[in-house]
């Protein structure tokens, strides 16, 4: 169940990986869409936090342009619909993600990602 | 028994049937729900707000549960597949993570309102190989050192755990401190063996004064000697009758009792009940 809002917090962690390793990119994934409570208050309070870039990106990579490139002034109901639905309720079943600094691939199975490391990579 | 975190690693030990028990088990719900619920109070998070949190060793996402219930966003991560799997077929809200936090988490900066662990820290205290990585102080320091970065300032992460000695404290708070954690430990019923619980207090940020570590739960003393007092008499009523003679434990009372639990459970062949039931036989000679 990796949603675009954990996506879009989601960085590399390898040893030695620190810079140029967000957003992860999504390679061969599947995605089920499934409904989520709407909650515009904990939008409004979570959009300072996103990467607003990152998120259209990903958003775009999985074939929803519904965002505008810029997070807009006004945060109007509609707005905040569309915010909802990419952030909450496209689920990436399965997939890969890979770090675009260091090529290493986070593979999604079942929804869940595995992102653990191997003995060597461990910072 | 030994503790289960000398036994085997967390993925190996929680494999499919002991996830499913752990799940199912509706003593260890108990448990888990009330600590979830002290975290989440020592958390102390502004009221009505709902709040996007991490949930560290979320397993099968019993307290996960909890914090669904009271409206709040959250991200589990845990090391043991077979936990997720349940995790999976139970239909929880947060996303899940297969990931051993001795090697640190991704997330970006700032990222969480707060971060809540259930019985799950003294499992970062054994080394499972001899490699460097391996070793607890190292796990503990990226541990602490990551979630630190991945909390928003200011912040608090609440961690309960069961230590085996004060070494470990002492071991886990310093790690925690040097990775520039505020706080401390607060133990709740210090006095009793069963209802002892030891949270991990830690605070991001908040200028020192701001956050003060919380007072763990102390038992009401009245109640704790109204309950001793009732037990040591019931022993007592249990033990002697009035002539201060021992009484039978199996009695007339416990037979039949007994015969009809049988008779419900469905049990065939249950004597008849009669006026010799439970009597004594005459001594022969």
């Amino acid at each position: 169940m990796v949603r675009l809002i954990t996506h879009n917090l989601l960085a590399c962690h390898a040893k030695g990986c620190t810079s140029n390793n967000f957003p992860l990119q999504f390679k061969d994934v599947q995605v089920e869409l499934r409904e989520a409570e709407f909650n515009p208050d904990f939008l409004r309070g979570f959009i300072p936090r996103l990467e607003w870039g990152a998120l259209v990106d990903a958003a775009r990579q999985l074939g929803d342009t519904s965002l505008p490139p810029e997070p807009p002034e006004m945060m109007d109901d509609e707005f905040l619909q569309k915010l909802h639905h990419v952030l909450l309720e496209v689920h990436i079943e399965e997939g890969v993600m890979i770090c675009p600094n260091c090529n290493h691939a986070y593979p999604i199975s079942n929804g869940i990602p595995n992102m653990l490391l191997a003995e060597h990579e461990i910072g | 028994m030994s503790r289960p975190e000398l036994q085997a690693p967390p993925e190996i030990y929680y494999g499919d049937t002991e996830a499913k028990k752990y799940t199912n088990n509706s003593r260890i719900q108990q448990i888990q729900a009330e600590m979830t619920y002290r975290a989440l109070e020592l958390l102390s998070l502004p009221p009505d707000e709902p709040a996007f949190l991490l949930d560290i060793g979320c397993g099968s996402g019993l307290s996960g549960e909890i914090l669904d219930e009271q409206g709040h966003v959250w991200v589990g991560v845990d090391v043991a597949p077979s936990m997720l799997e349940v995790a999976l077929e139970r239909e929880v809200e947060g996303d899940l993570f297969l990931q051993d936090i001795g090697q640190g988490f991704g997330f970006r900066p700032g990222s969480f309102d707060g971060a809540i662990s259930v019985s799950v820290i003294q499992w970062l205290l054994n080394a499972e190989t001899s490699h460097p990585t391996s070793s607890p102080p190292h796990r503990l320091t990226r541990f602490f050192t990551t979630l630190h970065a991945a909390l928003r300032n200011p912040s608090r992460a609440v961690l309960q755990f069961y230590p085996t000695s004060d070494d470990q404290v002492q071991l886990i708070t310093s790690i925690a401190q040097k990775a520039g954690f505020g706080g401390g430990v607060v133990v709740d019923y210090p006095n009793s063996n069963k209802a002892r619980k030891v949270f991990l207090c830690l605070f991001v940020g908040g200028g020192g004064s701001a956050q003060q570590v919380p007072k763990g739960l102390e038992a009401e003393e009245e109640d704790g000697q109204a309950r001793a007092r009732f037990e040591a008499s019931r022993q007592r009523q249990r033990k002697r009758d009035k002539n201060g003679k021992r009484k039978s434990v199996k009695d007339k009372d416990w037979i039949l009792r007994k015969k009809e639990l049988y008779r419900r459970r469905g049990k065939e062949d249950v004597p008849r009940d009669s006026k010799f039931t439970g009597r004594k036989r005459k001594a022969v000679f």
